[in-house]
């Protein structure tokens, strides 16, 4: 794994006066954050201000730079930020910037066919822990091969969308037309090729533009491509090695496990910037008349494998729920900050305006099954005690299984929050996977017991019923 | 940041106008090496700034290549091998064998897998709740193990069967070792693949079922299903006197990983142990798993004892995502969302570093071998279709 500095090796390049305009108490603090990688350089906003500082402005800059370059797609709050990637592995420390996922819009649809198109991206999202998962931007496609045809369509989405912007074809004339149009919203460039690469290289370079270097199936020639393309002066690269689907899938992983491990790794700098994919090539499998859902499966299948091993960029075509929900969770998942603990404090929780007649229940203190059920209890506007039972941050099915989650658990978390004075019954609704402990339950408690909904999407439901108040 | 990372950044630079100086050398110019030497003592920023004023257009490629970035990895994960024919002692039509691995799950640059990971399709040996996408495709069979063994075998490509003794949960049948035996026997006859044996996560009833498992399967190599951190001894006994493997079966804990199995060599040899650090579904916890198995893989290739061994992985459990199964029309069709779920939970868990996979749903089985085999090797690809200009049907 690349080294990365630490905080002694940030401190001395700091200004060292403890202005705190930063945030932080002092200098100190600040470059231990800058090691954790937990606030960026340019809060420290006297380096950037005061000349005096240029010099070590310079050298911190090149210190912190990540082993794998942060390119920025687009402007405003809706700018898509991808790779500064500092690992290999979640578990040497996390991954940051979460992979983008942008979705093709053709350049030759009819109007209110293009804006319905922007609209089915802009609109897609899903709660999920609370969150709201969401895509990142929109790939404007080339399809109509006319340039005039391409800028117009570019500038049309940026009138009607704010969200980043990727120019997408293989002639430099209809991106040259793209870029001129709509530069000030700092698109990024698809792309640059063994054949394009000047003519293309010099549009990103005149238009200050991000810019992607595709040379499919060979990395000697990415790494020839990049070379040039960095020589040309252009700054900001993403590489794209080729995207197969099926029997290619095993070549494509091949090759981005290889290009992020040589980045990391081995310190290549050379190769050290973010990678693209572009699971949507499997549409050039699709013939027309054949059922998509053969193509989607396809599409998420590669996408998914894609964002597992280091796509920083998926550009995508399907636009449904099926497809991207396992997309988007899959992502959420390996984002995930790897030393956020498995477990939530143990103990009562209340939801609502509580009462002495608010129904009393039950769950494990898994960080996922407490956040689940947590959500779904306020969408569902329930007003409710929860008894969070410590079990060792297993989740109910695992706990009872393993014998983390035991009638004897469940009766001494009861006591120990003293629930028994706060409400006049004594019905305790437990979770329906932890049914085969509920008699033993009852006799180590005291208390009644009622199985509640299996998954927590169904309490909503089961408390309005009110079937727990019955005898 | 240390001066070796400050030397090898000064060090590509220079790199970058040596192939410069080549380069225009060819196009009859001498300024590159008259650059070089004025930019050597310059701050590197600076040189940066010039190059990309008098380098602006470079006249053609600017050679590069690529070097591999091979791993160095101290040792291999263990082999082993489940189900025995007639000539090995068993009654099985073949074997199956998983691990052996030399590097990173699926960086083939570095050496393919040594065997690529299998299939165990469950059978439950009663009538159990199941998602309906799931259901529709065993409602024939959901009484009968030894048919539902040879469906999932003879239609769904099942490359091994995990036969689940789940009615000799107390609070499910309490059904007798003895009764077990005779359900073990049936599926042996139905089926001639090896077969895995789990049992029902009873802790008075998983040791003398698993034991009495291990005897009547005498000979056959089989997977008992499984030894915990709460009942391992008298699986481990009997695995040791019949000669069976033991599935290490832990929670999302590596160290309790180690642990046990360190406990387990008291009576196995290396080549009687498969671990699952236990499968939380695709958007519940699957990152767990991703990352111990990830840990396992690699902790086992640098040469850690307790953990080099195959990996397996309860799969079916995607089904425990409420997503996979949920009847809310707005998510698109449970048909496709349930048997996509189980297939994209497996394909993480298989790049992280998964053997053995025990699932369900007939479309996610196929699907995870049809991943199996498009992976297992770095095959060319011939052409890269232009997507920019792809006319895709609308509305799709």
């Amino acid at each position: 794994m690349a080294k990365l500095p630490g905080p002694l090796e940030i401190y001395p390049l700091l200004p060292g006066t403890n202005c705190q305009d930063c945030g932080e108490a002092n200098c100190m603090a600040f470059a231990t954050k800058m090691a954790e990688h937990t606030v960026k350089l340019k809060a420290c906003t006297p380096l950037y201000e005061d000349p005096k500082y240029a010099k070590k402005l310079v050298k911190l800059e090149e210190l912190v730079t990540p082993p794998v370059r942060e390119v920025t797609i687009g402007v405003g709050e809706f700018a898509a930020s991808i790779g500064a990637k500092l690992v290999l592995y979640r578990h040497d420390l996390r991954y940051s910037n979460p992979t983008s996922f942008f979705l093709d819009v053709a350049d030759n649809l009819e109007a209110d066919a293009f804006a319905a198109r922007v609209k089915e991206i802009e609109d897609w999202t899903y709660t999920y822990i609370g969150t709201g998962l969401r895509l990142d931007g929109i790939a404007l496609r080339g399809v109509s091969t006319d340039p005039q045809t391409f800028a117009k369509a570019a500038k049309k989405l940026t009138e009607i969308s704010n969200w980043p912007i990727i120019l997408c074809s293989l002639d430099p004339a209809m991106l040259a037309a793209g870029a001129k149009a709509i530069a000030d919203k700092r698109p990024l460039l698809y792309a640059a090729t063994m054949d394009t690469w000047s003519e293309v290289g010099e549009i990103a370079v005149k238009h200050d533009l991000p810019l992607v270097a595709y040379a499919p199936g060979s990395l000697d020639n990415l790494a020839t491509l990049t070379n040039t393309l960095r020589a040309m002066g252009v700054k900001e690269l993403v590489l794209d090695p080729g995207t197969a689907s099926k029997a290619g899938l095993g070549a494509t992983v091949d090759n981005f496990t290889q290009l992020r491990r040589s980045a990391i790794i081995r310190e290549n700098e050379l190769l050290g910037y973010p990678l693209l994919s572009a699971p949507i090539a499997v549409w050039a499998d699709h013939r027309e008349g054949e059922a998509p859902e053969l193509t989607k499966w396809d599409e998420v299948l590669t996408a998914a494998a894609m964002i597992v091993r280091y796509s920083d960029l998926l550009i995508l075509h399907s636009a449904d729920m099926w497809t991207n929900l396992p997309l988007t969770f899959l992502r959420s998942n390996l984002y995930t900050d790897p030393v956020k603990p498995v477990a939530v404090e143990a103990g009562l929780v209340e939801f609502g305006d509580v009462g002495p007649d608010s129904p009393v229940m039950y769950t494990t203190n898994f960080a996922l099954t407490y956040f689940t059920v947590e959500s779904d209890i306020k969408q569902a506007g329930s007003t409710a005690y929860l008894v969070v039972v410590d079990t060792e941050g297993m989740s109910v099915q695992s706990a009872v299984a393993g014998r983390k989650l035991t009638a004897e658990k469940v009766a001494e978390t009861l006591e120990e929050t003293g629930i028994a004075d706060k409400v006049k019954h004594k019905v305790l609704i437990s979770p329906g996977m932890a049914a085969r402990i509920s008699g033993e339950t009852e006799e180590a408690s005291g208390w009644t017991i009622k199985v509640g909904p299996k998954d927590s999407s169904g309490i909503g439901k089961y408390l309005q019923e009110g079937k727990w108040k019955e005898e | 940041m240390t001066s070796d990372k400050e030397k090898s950044r000064t060090t590509s630079l220079d790199d970058m106008f040596g192939d410069f100086a080549e380069l225009v050398l060819e196009n009859v110019t001498l300024e590159i090496d008259e650059l070089k030497l004025a930019l050597r003592p310059a701050v590197q920023q600076l040189a940066r700034a010039a190059t990309q004023q008098v380098l602006a257009l470079p006249k053609s490629l600017i050679s590069s290549s690529f070097a591999t970035p091979l791993g160095e990895y101290s040792s291999s994960i263990q082999e082993i091998t489940l189900g025995a024919t007639k000539g090995q002692g068993g009654t099985r039509g073949n074997t199956v064998t998983i691990g052996g691995h030399t590097a990173p799950a699926w960086d083939l640059f570095q050496a393919p897998p040594k065997h690529p990971p299998i299939i165990a399709a469950d059978v439950f040996d009663m009538k159990i709740p199941l998602a309906k996408a799931v259901k529709t495709h065993y409602k024939e069979v959901m009484e009968d193990p030894a048919e539902w063994a040879k469906l999932v075998v003879d239609k769904f490509g099942a490359d091994v069967v995990t036969l689940h003794l789940i009615s000799t949960d107390r609070q499910l049948g309490d059904t007798s070792p003895n009764d077990a035996a005779k359900t073990i026997e049936e599926v042996l006859q139905a089926v001639k693949v090896p077969i895995l044996i789990g049992s029902a996560g009873d802790p008075e009833k998983d040791g003398p079922v698993l034991a009495k498992a291990a005897e009547v399967c005498e000979g056959e190599r089989t997977l008992l299903c499984s030894a915990t951190v709460d009942v391992y001894e008298e699986i481990a006994v009997a695995a040791k006197k019949h000669d069976q493997v033991v599935l290490s079966w832990t929670s999302i804990d590596i160290n309790q990983q180690k642990e046990l199995n360190r406990r387990l060599f008291e009576w196995l040899k290396p080549e009687q142990i498969v671990i699952d650090p236990t499968t939380a579904a695709l958007g519940y916890g699957l990152e767990y798993a991703f990352t111990i198995m990830q840990r396992m893989r690699l902790g086992g290739l640098l040469g850690d004892e307790e953990l080099r061994f195959p990996i397996s992985s309860g799969t079916t459990n995607a089904w425990a995502a409420r997503e996979a199964w949920l009847n809310e029309p707005s998510l698109g069709p449970r048909e496709l969302r349930g048997p996509i779920w189980e297939s994209v939970t497996a394909l993480a868990l298989m790049l992280a570093g998964n053997d053995l996979f025990m699932m369900m749903h007939p479309a996610a089985i196929k699907t995870v071998h049809d991943l199996i085999d498009w992976m297992k090797e770095a095959r060319k690809v011939d052409e890269f279709p232009d997507w920019t200009t792809l006319s895709i049907p609308e509305g799709v």
